[in-house]
């Protein structure tokens, strides 16, 4: 069950926001600093009397001496330390949250008990198979619905994160041009990318040559063809990609680079536009990831977990990472022994508790409910862009998919960053959208609304928007000393780089 | 759809701004050749109840499994998880948060990070400790690749063959495109279950990158890490510890203590279900000196506009968002919220709490080794353990399957990835487990021919 706490942040369209700092608030201390010697939260187990104490089974030149420094509260401290933490964060479930290319989309709380179910939350990883049916059914039918979903042959569910599932699927490529005793060294990469593809790719081993996006912000077959060459393994493409718009030329660009020998790898971060619209099966797409925690709703967690499951097409099954799921006369179970495997990216199987969250997700929308999602999302996208194209024009004349990359011209008007454009929004009860990304598009407000926020909340946002450009006319150091109604001002990051304090540590005494 | 909040009026309005008639034309300009052609061939959606219904019954057919009196670990442990833990993560304003970047919206997990980072310092004795990692194996991969920025020009890099099978898998696979890597498993000694130190010794040269330990070790013994810190140390490589049952450290000595460079580990132990062997999360533990090499995110102290002590992300010149190609990892999304239910955990078990659970797993153990025993059933390995250990049986396969007829999972066989222990099952003891139990398991494993 999610719930959330009192500090809500109203939304209302442009709503004052608060001119100057309001009176310091202290911060919440440090765990380390609420400890008090001699406290604990948790009683210990019990323990017979009698009975030597583990350090002296051990013998003591084995254990450690105390472990100094660590916490020392009562149950209710912690608790209500965790609590007074909780409420200095925004998140999803509190308010507008349009990060561009992140999908904050409501996740479902039905299905946190889901995962919770003790047949699920109890089950040990390496239970007999025959005593795990339930999850393996569960699993299989996930590969389904998203083989069918992105047009796909099949599915690993093993990768935990979507930068996991790129690395996989790069791995992958690599062994399928190895299988056919080819040297590759090249991956394409369009100068839109999301950084973690270069960074896939550096680790899988590729050099990244990077493609140039045309002047309406997509690929053109044409670039494709002229970097395409029998030393490219492969390309990445993010569609939609990260300026919102559905890469027109896809399928040429697929051709082009399987007349080659190359492959097309998807980065389906962006799914959430082509639910019932388009598969990247379709597209000419050899390798997709799916990142779970977007367009599939489970929680981000601050930073997860999510899950990246990658589909595939028949050729490049056998190269899917371990284990993989078989099923056999006496039900499913996990087949460890495959040649061409890329091996183990992880221990045990998979991020199954995402696995049911977002299982329970796609049971709740269901085929139509998912292609409708995709239309809403799409509409959400278009009409911020559209109300806001005086003050923030697109920074394309392409139709946006189900994000919009919008510019300003403060910066050149006021001498207002993008940066200090988002700080100020936060003073409206608004997350910022994701800024300064795409690197193609200087100054970029990248705008996810997604399908589950109301138009209030998009007219909300584009008055806050819209109100915060003129500001920045009247009253630049306005808006470049937000934001003002957040528990701490303007944080150094400068500072925390050059100095860094990455750990508490008691005071010399 | 419930999740949905578009009236029909809403999406007139909508639609007339954007200047459409229905929701189709939004995805017109999509090529018509690769526009799907059919509804997705899944059912219709369901009312929640219905979901709930039909979820429950999946998770009903494995409930069978906690009908049994489980021993098994290897890697995943079965440790209670304090109501609080959960009280926590559910929150909705830490599950519902992306990654911190926005740090004056995002102060909560910030600073549950940067108390998670000290934790993880204090546990593993090192300076620094990254946000997490996905998995312990993974991490364990990580902190080989960061050995191989340290130490470029070395090539060779030992595994303990006695290194959880599915963490030198992992290391393997992420390794495999670095053509000029060898890697050589160093074997365990077949009476102790420990690295056998003077095989290292023989490896440990000028070639020597790193070496991956695990602490305990797959067998669940107490390898000898402090002697094969010292031998990487003398041919210049770096010693790595990954550990598995982390509950381990708060009662052994820490890794930084005995020498080790980076400690690794999984974290499922501290607060996370078992939920079929994910999400829990892996962690990484370095020295300052090393700081830029580090994978993952790291939060840092530092101030507001107004003096007030605050946290952010920091040294991102490392990330693959900043530095792309040449980042230290990919790593992007990681185990945050499971990183937060260990933060809450060890807050609760505290001082005193960790070390005396840590301790009676111990106690649990040895006294189920000694039950075993009288039943004629021997500890295959005679190195010191902590929570879980290698029985000898006759069959491996008989044996479990005598013990599921009697409602007990009585371990895992480890014939499958260690060919030469094909009669031998590794056998793990928490706080979950009851010693009046122990009768039972020797006797379900003791009439087995
Ligand atoms: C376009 C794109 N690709 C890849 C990723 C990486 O996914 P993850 O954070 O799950 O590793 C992201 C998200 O951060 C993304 O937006």
């Amino acid at each position: 069950m999610m719930a959330t706490a009192g500090k809500i942040r109203h939304i209302t369209p442009a709503p004052e926001p608060t001119p100057r700092r309001i009176e310091p608030v202290a911060g919440v201390p440090l765990i380390f600093e609420l400890s008090c010697d001699g406290r604990r939260g948790a009683d210990g187990p019990p323990r017979p009397d009698g009975v030597a104490r583990g350090a002296d089974i051990l013998g003591r030149e084995l254990c450690r001496e105390d472990l100094a420094g660590f916490p020392e509260l009562s149950e209710p401290q912690v608790l209500r330390h965790f609590l007074r933490l909780s409420q200095l964060n925004f998140a999803q479930a509190l308010q507008f949250y349009p990060l561009g290319s992140c999908t904050m989309k409501y996740n479902p709380v039905l299905n946190e008990e889901m995962a919770a179910l003790p047949g699920f939350a109890g089950l040990h990883p390496a239970a007999p198979e025959h005593l795990a049916q339930g999850a393996l059914v569960l699993m299989e039918r996930m590969e389904a619905t998203l083989a069918e979903i992105t047009g796909m042959d099949a599915v690993s569910l093993a990768p935990a994160a979507g930068a996991q599932g790129e690395l996989a699927g790069l791995l992958m490529i690599r062994a399928f041009h190895r299988k056919r005793k080819e040297l590759r060294h090249k991956v394409i990469i369009p100068d839109t990318a999301h950084g973690t593809n270069p960074a896939s790719c550096t680790l899988a081993g590729f050099q990244v040559v990077v493609a140039k996006s045309n002047k309406r912000g997509f690929l053109e077959a044409a670039e494709i063809r002229r970097l395409a060459s029998n030393d490219v393994a492969a390309m990445m493409v993010t569609n939609p990609n990260t300026l919102g718009i559905f890469e027109p030329e896809i399928r040429e660009i697929a051709d082009a680079l399987h007349e080659t020998g190359a492959l097309l790898y998807l980065d389906g971060a962006n799914m959430n536009a082509l639910l019932g619209v388009a598969k990247p099966g379709a597209t000419g797409a050899d390798i997709v990831q799916l990142n779970l925690h977007k367009t599939f709703s489970t929680p981000h967690g601050g930073g997860g977990p999510g899950a990246g499951p990658i589909g595939v097409k028949r050729r490049l099954e056998p190269f899917l990472p371990m284990p993989r799921l078989m099923r056999t006369a006496d039900g499913l179970r996990f087949d460890t022994d495959r040649a061409d495997s890329i091996g183990r990216l992880r221990s045990y199987h998979g991020n199954f508790g995402m696995l049911v969250r977002a299982y329970a997700y796609v049971l709740a929308l269901g085929g139509d409910g998912l292609a409708e999602a995709s239309r809403l999302a799409i509409l959400g996208a278009n009409y911020v862009r559209k109300r806001l194209e005086e003050k923030f024009p697109s920074a394309t004349s392409e139709p946006s998919m189900h994000e919009c990359v919008l510019t300003h011209d403060l910066e050149k008007r006021a001498g207002v960053s993008t940066l200090e454009i988002a700080k100020r929004l936060l003073d409206f009860g608004i997350h910022p959208p994701t800024i300064y990304f795409p690197l193609v598009v200087a100054g970029a407000l990248m705008i996810e609304p997604t399908e589950t926020e109301s138009r209030e909340i998009l007219d909300s946002f584009v008055a806050a928007l819209e109100k915060i450009y003129d500001e920045a006319l009247d009253d630049p150091e306005l808006v470049k000393g937000a934001p003002y109604s957040t528990v701490v001002s303007r944080v150094d990051e400068a500072e925390a780089a050059r100095h860094p304090i990455l750990r508490w540590q008691p005071k010399e005494q | 759809m419930r999740f949905m909040p578009h009236t029909s009026s809403d999406l007139a309005a909508m639609l007339d701004v954007v200047g459409l008639e229905n929701l189709e034309q939004l995805v017109e300009h999509v090529p018509a050749e690769l526009r799907a052609k059919a509804a997705i061939a899944i059912d219709r959606g369901r009312s929640e109840a219905e979901v709930a219904r039909e979820i429950s019954k999946l998770a009903g057919i494995n409930s069978g499994a906690s009908e049994f009196t489980s021993y098994l670990g290897g890697g995943y442990y079965n440790h209670y998880v304090p109501a609080a833990v959960r009280a926590i993560t559910a929150r909705a304003e830490f599950a519902t948060s992306y990654t911190p970047y926005q740090a004056e919206a995002s102060q909560g997990t910030t600073q549950a990070i940067f108390e998670f980072q000290t934790l993880i310092t204090q546990l593993t004795a090192m300076e620094v400790a990254n946000a997490g990692m996905y998995d312990g194996a993974s991490a364990a991969a990580e902190a080989v690749l960061m050995a191989h920025r340290l130490k470029p020009k070395r090539t060779l890099v030992a595994l303990a063959r006695a290194l959880w099978p599915d963490y030198r898998a992992t290391i393997r696979t992420y390794l495999s495109s670095i053509e000029e890597i060898e890697i050589l498993e160093v074997p365990f000694d077949s009476t102790s279950g420990a690295t056998d130190l003077a095989a290292f010794e023989k490896i440990a040269n000028e070639r020597l990158l790193c070496v991956v330990t695990g602490y305990p070790n797959a067998f669940g013994v107490i390898e000898p890490l402090g002697a094969m810190a010292a031998m990487a140390r003398r041919a210049d490589a770096i010693a790595i510890s990954a550990t598995a049952e982390s509950l381990a450290l708060g009662l052994l000595k820490p890794p930084g203590e005995l020498g080790i460079d980076i400690a690794t580990g999984e974290g499922q132990s501290f607060g996370l279900p078992l939920q079929f062997g994910g999400p829990g999360f892996g962690y990484l533990a370095a020295k300052m000196a090393q700081v830029r090499q580090l994978p993952g995110r790291l939060v840092g102290e530092t101030r507001d506009r107004d003096g007030r002590r605050a946290f952010c992300l920091t040294l991102a010149t490392r990330e693959q968002h900043i530095r792309r190609e040449r980042a230290t990892s990919n790593i992007c999304t990681n185990h945050s919220l499971c990183a937060l239910a260990a933060t809450v955990y060890l807050s609760l078990m505290g001082r005193g709490g960790l070390r005396d659970l840590a301790e009676r797993n111990v106690e649990l153990a040895h006294e189920a080794a000694t039950v075993l025993d009288g039943a004629g059933i021997r500890r295959r390995f005679t190195g010191p353990f902590l929570n879980e250990f290698v029985i000898r049986v006759d069959d491996a396969t008989k044996a479990l399957r005598a013990a599921e007829a009697r409602k007990i999972l009585a371990g895992i066989a480890l014939g499958r990835d260690y060919p030469e222990l094909s009669d031998t099952i590794l056998t793990t003891f928490t706080e979950m487990n009851r010693t009046d139990e122990f009768a039972r398991l020797a006797g379900a494993l003791a009439g087995v021919r």
